[in-house]
């Protein structure tokens, strides 16, 4: 099987939507469709919402988010590194511990800021 | 090579022959549009019978033997049911968000080997692919927040990114060891390694790295002690609060394929696929050459994987029946303070496991057991070290200082 991986995963993500799809469309035949004011209503617990539900939102989760990306790049690093390590010898072990300590001095500002507090 | 005349190469190699077609079909129609739906259908049953037993319950037992058509009702109850959008929604994101939530659960199995030759397709980055599009499914359950306009939603949405997002970062790191000692992304190429050098959750640096990815495998399928988005004492039901009948069965669905897929990945990863002992190729070796050979090496691995994977579930079930939900900040805490740094520090362990004893190719008794005692008091020592670190400074810092009464009421 020389064929390529990608054409599966393309085909595969195509039965995912039409496996998720399917069922809906048949919701739509079968199932019943009564609208009303008040069921379209957003759910509240008996009360009317109150004010903009889009709005902006607490910072915290963003810094959270500043963080993630700063790793998750730091991973796209590692992994070719960890993929190629027993051919790239012991100088590669000592420059990804200092890639880890420059990250993890990073992390540890982070917490000294205060940015993994959550309050 | 530069990257693009790689994909250029790449692209010559499709060649779709009558078996290949075949082959694929076969995957797509039986397996994941029959069998892995399936088998997830009877998950929820089964953890309706082990959460029942749990508290001293039957559960299911009306539909068919032992309530076995349990799920097929369930199935026919959401599909005849009123899917109720809300009238300020975003009605395409509303829907589109199940779609992605459930085809990143689907495409995450595509490179899972399930015994010899018995897997979708092998990349040779198969574990980039899987973290790629595992992380699908933050986007999906964040546009489904996003477009319900409830405030419920939102917050369970925000939650939900904030936790998945934090946890994925010890998740994937935690891989990082098996990738350096099977030298390869491949999920193939880790199940070989195994064969050769024993299960890698029977090594010090292979056994934390296999904590962590338990831990955050259940944060990101946001179970219980995780389950923050979700929490209905507080907010409903968080990111499909305004979810009904099918679409809220979509959500259903990819929840249980993805502690599914979780499980099946974990197997690979650090329990050794298929084989039943961890320091034996067992069926693998049996393989000579002839096809009843072959038969019966994969139905001894796809049994005894189908075994870890139940192994896998229930323990989920379990841990769902016994623990109580954790308090956000504590939560992301936990994933920042503790496990970012036992992860960092355990792919320095896992080069020095490498060093010792995965280095001349073969396990020999000396280095192996020299390894065991010097990496897994290292290691030992680095789970100590992050540990009273964080008391010290939780010490000089109080998280609750943060919270007096009514702290929680602030949002969040």
């Amino acid at each position: 099987m020389v064929a390529h991986n990608y054409v599966f995963v393309g085909l595969l993500l195509l039965v995912a939507v039409g496996f998720a799809l399917a069922p809906l469309a048949l919701v739509a035949l079968v199932a019943p469709r009564k609208r009303s004011p008040t069921k379209a209503d957003v759910f509240e617990c008996g009360v009317r919402t109150h004010g903009e539900t889009w709005v902006r939102f607490r910072i915290q989760y963003y810094i959270y988010a500043i963080m993630f990306v700063v790793f998750d790049v730091e991973t796209v690093f590692l992994y070719p590194w960890a993929a190629a390590y027993g051919s790239l010898g012991t100088f590669a072990l000592v420059e990804m511990t200092v890639f880890l300590a420059l990250l993890f001095a990073g992390l540890a500002y982070a917490w000294a800021k205060g940015v993994l507090r959550w309050a | 090579m530069d990257v693009g005349t790689a994909l250029i190469a790449q692209s010559h190699r499709v060649d779709l022959s009558p078996t290949t077609a075949i082959v694929w079909a076969l995957w797509l129609l039986v397996g994941f549009a029959g069998i892995f739906p399936g088998i997830v259908a009877y998950m929820v049953w089964l953890e309706r019978k082990v959460a029942a037993r749990f508290q001293d319950r039957i559960g299911p037992n009306r539909v068919g033997p032992f309530g076995l058509l349990q799920p097929i009702a369930d199935a026919i109850k959401l599909i005849v049911k009123e899917s109720i959008v809300p009238r300020p929604a975003d009605g395409l994101v509303h829907l589109l968000a199940p779609v992605i939530v459930l085809a990143s659960a689907f495409l995450t199995l595509a490179v899972v080997p399930f015994a010899v030759g018995l897997v979708p397709i092998d990349p040779p980055s198969g574990l980039v692919y899987l973290i790629a599009v595992s992380s699908l499914s933050p986007l999906g359950i964040f546009l489904a927040g996003w477009s319900s306009r409830n405030k419920y939603s939102l917050i369970g949405a925000m939650r939900a990114v904030a936790q998945l997002v934090s946890y994925e970062i010890p998740q994937v790191l935690a891989t990082i060891p098996v990738v350096l000692w099977a030298g390869s992304l491949s999920l193939v190429s880790i199940f070989d390694h195994q064969a050769k050098f024993g299960w890698n959750a029977f090594t010090p640096p292979g056994l934390l790295a296999f904590a962590i990815f338990l831990i955050a495998g259940v944060a990101e399928v946001n179970r219980t002690p995780f389950d923050i988005p979700e929490a209905e004492s507080e907010i409903i039901a968080g990111y499909h609060t305004e979810y009904s009948g099918m679409r809220f069965g979509l959500f259903f669905l990819a929840e249980y394929l993805g502690v599914f897929a979780i499980s099946c990945v974990a197997t690979v990863l650090f329990l050794g696929g298929g084989m039943p002992l961890p320091f034996s190729s067992f069926p693998v070796n049996l393989i000579d050459g002839s096809v009843g050979s072959y038969i019966l090496a994969d139905a001894i691995l796809l049994a005894v994987f189908l075994a870890k994977v139940l192994l896998f579930i229930f323990a989920m079930f379990w841990v769902r029946a016994t623990l109580p939900r954790m308090r956000i900040d504590r939560l992301m805490n936990f994933a920042w303070k503790y496990l970012v740094p036992l992860c960092v520090l355990n792919i320095l362990f896992a080069a020095a496991w490498f060093e010792v004893v995965v280095r001349p190719g073969r396990i020999e008794a000396g280095r192996w057991a020299v390894g065991m005692i010097g990496v897994g008091l290292l290691t030992a020592a680095g789970v100590q070290l992050v540990f009273w670190a964080n008391r010290k400074l939780a010490a000089a810092a109080p998280i609750d200082a943060d919270w007096p009464a009514g702290g929680a009421a602030r949002g969040g």
